[in-house]
């Protein structure tokens, strides 16, 4: 992992004989060395923060995690008192379970955030397919592991989110029924079911840490991106790691964590629903389920394949509309796996890229679009409104916003990633990182003048 | 070490190359099969366990439910929705042409033959296991006067079946037998003949 060339022999800081003895049979220091040292680029703006404020969240969900644990019941019987004991009799456990139940939607946020600084600065191009895969898989393992954590207490929402999500997998022909039998323990999401979920939601984020060292091995292997999208050429174009992006994220860190704690001390239940407060009914399913807010566009996506849909009706010889709507919501996910190869675009940053830019902003309202669907209910009217100021009736049902807005988020991957791509014409990209700064640039000095950002820049 | 001996070996002929593939496919497959003998129980530790099996029938009293009347029993971790129906809804029922129908069967297939007015469905939505709406008077049924899921807007008629929203299949029938007049047994097959249709 460590891309220093020496083994154990001492090179660059000098240390002290302890320190090479230990150094030369593991090779602690020069690694933490590396990591200190790890040239990065001069230029990287603050969205460049999330990655580190995700690892951040990922150690703190884990800490508050393992001591909720030492406290929680995985008994169909006792998990929703042990929970209520939690907030009422365990010395502060009011607190822990409010930053682990809002840690998990700050997490999603972040990574959120991190996706979108990755497709809009073509994160996920040569060399660097793999980092963003293993991104992927992490996103992938954080919603099972946010989904599995939500049932644990066996509130009406966590029964019956846990219900709808297993019932997703009796969609699939022939094998959906065992699969679910299977997944849930019984007949139907019982006391086999929580107990496994459990185990699971304990033993996922360990896995997560172990996809996380080697997304960072992959990132360490090619170095960072930057926001220019050109690669850093000589040593002027970067700066050691530390102390100049430790103390970047430190200070992102900060600003993260107020917002964290804002949601912890003055609005912990504004992301959760109250149905969660009464204890699970399996007779009973509340009037109005919807999911945590970081899945409603799957959600919507989910929900679009009715047999009206156009999107289904290519497919409607061949499988239910159910099955369709599984499949699309999975797919949604999954079409990023291919970003390398959908993006044709040779230039790395949406800076230089006019008019992907547009659609790639674009894509960000249909996503949000897709999350306010997913929240409604399909059949009525959509109504636009804020606060009382004004609100005006769209005419259209939640569900034909959902389709349409589901059809956008397709049209946007498979259709016009590769063809604007290929016809779009990029602005001029300078020489290297340090180009735009120094000036000097002859080629494309005054285009790359003009999209000169960030306060990394200035220094 | 492998390499070398590939390399020392392979100009001497292919008798040692294929003596030596035949031993490294079949550790593997040995290996692979191991492997796959004890993934097995790991897995399969994961279906219904031996008790959650055996609590598999339960006795129901129909003599108490009026004509009209629908009660919920539970079966299996699940609603059983058992609907005392009236003249009216079977009528309704069973003048659907099957050709109007998402998931075609006939009523007659779904009640036990000479017990017309009983209706005993699975009351889990198909579509992504939510409880239907329409067991208690005045909860909404629907548009066809059976059942009204909320989650995702499917609405059952009043044989249990789907005719509008994104459920794919009819509320299944429950396997039970009729053990007199008024009691009903799930989790038992009926005896030949008395469920008709099937």
């Amino acid at each position: 992992m460590s891309a220093n060339a020496g083994h154990g022999a001492p090179q660059g800081t000098p240390r002290g004989r302890t320190a090479n003895w230990i150094e030369r049979r593991l090779p602690v220091f020069s690694t933490m060395e590396h990591f200190s040292q790890y040239p990065t680029p001069k230029n990287l703006n603050y969205w460049w923060n999330f990655g580190s404020i995700a690892g951040f969240v990922l150690v703190a969900m884990i800490v508050t995690g393992i001591v909720l644990a030492m406290h929680y019941t995985p008994h169909v019987d006792h998990a929703f008192n042990s929970v209520e004991r939690i907030m009422r009799d365990v010395n502060y456990g009011w607190l822990i379970r409010y930053l682990h139940a809002n840690g998990g939607a700050m997490f999603f946020l972040v990574v959120y955030i991190h996706l979108f600084r990755g497709l809009y600065y073509g994160s996920y191009k040569a060399p660097r397919e793999i980092i963003w895969w293993l991104g992927i898989i992490i996103l992938l393992l954080m919603m099972a592991t946010a989904f599995m954590g939500y049932v644990l207490p066996w509130g009406q929402m966590s029964f019956w989110a846990a219900k709808v999500i297993t019932n997703l997998f009796s969609a699939i022909p022939w094998v959906g029924e065992s699969i679910t039998t299977w997944l849930w323990g019984g007949f139907t999401v019982d006391n086999p079911t929580l107990n496994r979920f459990f185990s699971l939601h304990y033993l996922l984020p360990f896995v997560i840490v172990g996809v996380v060292v080697l997304h960072i091995a992959a990132l360490h292997t090619v170095k960072s991106g930057n926001p220019l999208g050109v690669e850093a050429k000589t040593p002027k174009d970067t700066i050691p790691f530390h102390p100049y992006y430790t103390v970047k994220d430190l200070f992102g860190l900060g600003v993260f964590m107020l917002v964290w704690a804002f949601f912890v001390f003055y609005a912990p239940n504004f992301m959760g629903h109250p149905d969660n407060y009464i204890p699970a009914d399996s007779l009973a399913t509340p009037a109005h389920i919807v999911p945590e807010w970081y899945f409603l566009p799957y959600y919507a996506i989910l929900r679009a394949f009715t047999a009206d849909f156009f999107m289904y009706w290519p497919i409607s010889w061949l499988i239910t509309a159910k099955f369709a709507g599984v499949i699309a919501m999975f797919g949604s996910l999954l079409i990023l796996f291919l970003m390398p190869w959908l993006d044709t675009s040779e230039v790395r940053s949406s800076r230089f890229r006019p008019i992907y830019k547009i659609f790639f902003w674009v894509f960000v309202i249909d996503t949000i679009i897709l999350g306010y669907v997913g929240a409604n209910a399909p059949d009525e009217v959509a109504h636009i409104a804020l606060l009382g100021l004004f609100d005006f009736s769209t005419g259209l049902t939640w569900l034909t916003i959902g389709e349409i807005t589901t059809f956008w988020y397709f049209f946007h991957f498979i259709i016009l990633v590769p063809v604007i791509g290929r016809m779009e014409r990029p602005r001029p990209l300078p020489h290297s990182i340090s180009e735009p700064v120094l000036g000097g640039g002859a080629v494309g000095g005054g285009a790359a003048a003009q999209s000169r950002p960030g306060p990394m820049e200035k220094a | 070490m492998a390499a070398d001996d590939q390399a020392a070996h392979g100009t001497e002929g292919s008798d040692e190359h294929s003596r030596r593939d035949f031993l490294y496919i079949a550790t593997g497959a040995f290996t692979a099969f191991g492997a796959a003998a004890v993934a097995w129980p790991l897995l399969d530790t994961l279906n219904p366990a031996a008790d959650t099996l055996a609590a598999s029938t339960v006795d129901v009293d129909l003599a108490p439910i009026k004509p009209g009347q629908r009660i919920t029993v539970k079966y299996r971790g699940s609603p059983v929705f058992i609907d005392r129906r009236s003249k009216v809804q079977i009528e309704e029922a069973r003048k659907v042409p099957l050709k109007d129908l998402q998931d075609p069967e006939t009523d007659e297939a779904r009640v036990h033959k000479g017990k017309d007015e009983w209706l005993v469905i699975v009351g889990v939505c198909t579509h992504l296991g939510c409880i239907p709406l329409g067991q208690t008077p005045g909860s909404k049924r629907g548009e066809f006067g059976g059942w009204f899921c909320p989650c995702h807007g499917s609405h059952y008629d009043t044989s249990g079946r789907i005719r509008k929203g994104p459920a794919p299949t009819n509320l299944p029938v429950p396997d039970y037998r009729f053990t007199s007049d008024t009691r009903i047994r799930l989790g038992e097959k009926p005896k030949e003949d008395t469920k008709a249709g099937s």
